[in-house]
């Protein structure tokens, strides 16, 4: 949290002149999306400097991980990203189960990127749905969040829970599915790419949501990775980096599946509609994914052999995978003595995307603001952990 | 004295009437809303929700009223009565029926843009007096908003005028005629114009989507109303939903006919032989028909369509709607100069406009069927079911 005193080192001092004024947006503020301040500088309606302010939803989750055997961690992680949690889960099993040399049966896998898809797709209807909302659009938000309800029922039948999941285990998953799951989830993927097709006839063909959207807060592909931005925002700028293709894990290498760039379709490679765009073409390649692991999924074991006590031998280490809001890494040190690591560091997509704030929101018009900060999908527990 | 004593027992009825009327609005649009958004809405207080607005209206009686420490209270006072008394002074004149009205105003039209302008006064106190900077932003937009969007109004208004010869709303809905082809929304291209100008331009006066920008929930938090609590705040949403039924009652008057029930409008007493009673309230049930369908409409609006951006919104009024109301104007007195009234040309005009509006709804309606077909409308239902 931000004191007076580090706002006057932080922010270049001029004085506020007569025209501007001091406008102190969240952390509750509907827009901001959880618990993130925003201090703006205003002229009028627009934003002559600004600064973002994070942790007020720190939980020191890096500091309990330090105090904690391996595999009660991994309920933590769900609390990284809570919208998708599976995601979080996988990536902290990856990272650990590669550095222990853990054995992982095929349909776990499987039934991992399952879940994982499924949440990827649960976490990109909030984040369009939240962008209608914040620029004005309320039912196309309900709409999305009617059909997340449906992937939480799933997320259900699948795990036990409808979220923070707590579904994957080093070695295997916590639990089979019953067979009627793969029929649902069928019948689930027909309806949502008829939903999808409603959807944007009914908001991304809509010519004020466009107005609202395209132009705004352009970041270019260099910009992008200045600002270490991952997933869809740096897709969004035209740099087809996904990990899934670029460093695969799971069974992504099988899978076919095109990378959404953004392209400027309507405006410019880079602006807020191209982050939104992404993420709806994402959408529809993770159904294709899911409609691929559904028809190669096999009967077979879900959890393997693991030692009880899991001591992962000294070193460190970082492993990646791509979270619906970015690259989800997870660096882990290990004193090769105890069976609790010795620091473990998480690195997500939305601290990332809050790097870019101060720099961008400068010119833009408090409306502006307010789309450039949800077309980047900033999930506030994700930013502060 | 005894005249008085009427006056005053009528005008208190007339205003219980349209409180009543613009709270039941506040339960008709939670209805709509929630059956667009496939959900329920209010339901629990009477019969399917009906007396939902009085249970919400002892509620916010309950509530302490809350005045904040640094607000200016005279003015945080006063501010949502100046509100509502603007918004239903504008009812005065307006002719529900021959008989039912307040006051035959010869310049009818005069006192509903100056009584429509008189809310920005009540809109820009309570921004100020809330001494809260949000508010203070909403109340600025609002004042811009509401002068800017006066204009195109003004000039839908004024080729209403021409046409009729008169400012008595009165004498205006006696030019129109029970039949779609004489009322003045398809007498001729510039009148069809004129109702479009006027009617966007009242959405803008009334706040409403997609002109909502001083209350933008996203952006301003909640506007001017932000630091409003109680009976206080109620009133500003009494004065919000009477406006529509004053829009609603405005474009009918103006544009559809008023309540023209297929006998001829008189001033004075009606043909013998006539009931007059039936025809008053045969034409009140039609007048009232047709402003709730165009309260219908601007809900519809609102709850499909996002929110413009300030510059946005002024360029709409100040580009397009203001130079095509000038131009309309200038087009109205050079076609009523060299096209009387029922030539051949005129009734042509008439009978083509009329038709292309009834092949626009019949179109509208196929696609509506055509895009469910597509959906299959299983969107509306549970896929696994």
């Amino acid at each position: 949290m931000i004191t007076e005193n580090d706002l006057q080192s932080r922010v270049e001092i001029t004085p506020i002149n007569g025209s501007e004024i001091e406008i102190n947006m969240g952390p509750h503020h509907p827009s901001t999306h959880g618990v993130i301040r925003f201090i703006l500088f205003l002229d009028g309606e627009i934003v002559v400097r600004a600064v973002a302010d994070v942790g007020y939803l720190h939980r020191s989750i890096e500091k309990i991980a330090e105090n904690l055997p391996y595999p009660m961690f991994m309920p933590y992680t769900d609390r990284v990203d809570y919208v998708a949690a599976i995601n979080c889960n996988l990536g902290y099993a990856l990272a650990v189960e590669s550095l222990a040399g853990l054995e992982v049966p095929e349909r776990a896998t499987w039934l991992r990127m399952i879940g994982a898809e499924l949440n990827r797709i649960n976490s990109h209807l909030i984040a369009v749905g939240a962008l209608a909302m914040d620029v004005g659009a309320t039912t196309p938000f309900v709409h999305a969040i009617r059909e997340r309800e449906y992937i939480l029922d799933l997320l259900e039948i699948l795990t036990g829970t409808r979220m923070n999941n707590n579904y994957v285990r080093f070695g295997g998953v916590c639990q089979d599915v019953p067979e009627d799951f793969f029929k649902k989830t069928e019948k689930f993927l027909d309806h949502f790419v008829l939903f999808l097709g409603e959807f944007n006839r009914l908001l991304t063909t809509n010519k004020i949501f466009l107005e609202r959207l395209i132009n705004v807060g352009i970041l270019t592909g260099d910009q992008a990775l200045g600002f270490s931005f991952s997933g869809p925002n740096l897709r969004a700028s035209g740099v087809g980096h996904d990990l899934r293709r670029i460093d695969p894990y799971c069974f992504y290498s099988d899978m076919e599946f095109s990378v959404p760039v953004g392209s400027g379709v309507k405006g410019t490679t880079g602006d807020s509609f191209d982050r939104f765009i992404v993420r709806i073409d994402e959408m529809l390649e993770s159904v294709k994914i899911l409609r691929q692991i559904m028809s190669k999924i096999k009967e077979g074991p879900i959890q393997s052999k693991i030692p009880r006590k899991i001591v992962l031998p000294a070193g460190e280490s970082y492993h990646r995978s791509e979270a619906p809001r970015g690259e989800l890494g997870f660096h882990i040190v290990s004193d090769g003595k105890s069976n609790m690591p010795y620091r473990i560091k998480i690195r997500t997509g939305s601290f990332a995307a809050m790097t870019s704030l101060s720099e961008l929101f400068k010119g833009m018009m408090v409306a502006d603001v307010v789309a450039y900060f949800a077309s980047l999908d900033v999930v506030a527990p994700e930013v502060d952990r | 004295m005894i005249n008085l004593i009427y006056m005053f027992v009528f005008s208190l009825v007339y205003l219980l009437l349209l409180a009543l009327t613009a709270g039941i609005l506040t339960y008709v649009e939670r209805r709509i809303a929630g059956r667009m958004q496939s959900r329920i809405g209010p339901n629990r207080v009477g019969i399917q929700g009906i007396l939902q607005f009085i249970a919400d209206l002892i509620k916010g009686v309950q509530k302490e009223d809350i005045i904040p420490a640094d607000a200016y209270a005279f003015l945080f006072k006063i501010a949502p009565y100046l509100v509502f008394m603007g918004v239903f002074l504008t009812l005065v004149p307006i002719p529900f029926g021959a008989y039912t009205l307040m006051e035959d105003l010869d310049v009818g039209i005069y006192y509903v843009l100056a009584m429509a302008s008189y809310v920005v006064i009540g809109l820009m106190i309570g921004g100020w007096a809330s001494n809260n900077k949000w508010s203070l932003l909403g109340g600025m937009r609002s004042a811009a908003q509401k002068i800017s969007y006066e204009i195109p109004a003004a000039l839908g208004v004024f080729i209403v005028v021409i046409m009729s010869g008169s400012m008595n709303f009165q004498k205006i809905v006696a030019a129109q005629g029970a039949s779609p082809v004489d009322w003045f929304v398809f007498r001729n291209p510039f009148t069809f114009i004129a109702f479009n100008l006027f009617f966007i331009a009242s959405l803008a006066e009334g706040n409403r989507v997609p002109f909502d920008i001083p209350e933008a929930e996203s952006e301003l938090v909640s506007g001017y109303n932000t630091e409003y609590s109680g009976m206080r705040f109620l009133f500003f949403f009494l004065a919000e939903w009477g406006n529509l039924v004053v829009i609603g009652a405005l474009v009918t008057c103006m544009f559809f006919g008023g309540g023209s029930f297929w006998y001829e409008w008189k001033i004075s007493i009606p043909a013998p032989g006539r009931d007059p009673i039936v025809f008053e309230v045969l034409g009140f049930l039609w007048f009232l028909f047709k402003t709730f369908f165009f309260v219908f409409v601007i809900i519809w609006i609102r709850w499909t369509l996002p929110r413009l951006r300030i510059d946005q919104l002024m360029d709409i009024c100040w580009k397009y709607m203001v130079p095509i109301g000038l131009i309309s104007s200038l087009g109205i007195v050079i076609w009523m100069y060299f096209i009387p009234e029922n030539s051949t040309i005129d009734r042509i005009v008439r009978l083509t406009l009329t038709s292309l509006g009834a092949i626009t709804v019949l179109y509208f309606k196929y696609r509506v069927y055509k895009n469910l077909k597509i959906t299959k409308a299983t969107i509306y239902a549970n896929p696994f079911v």
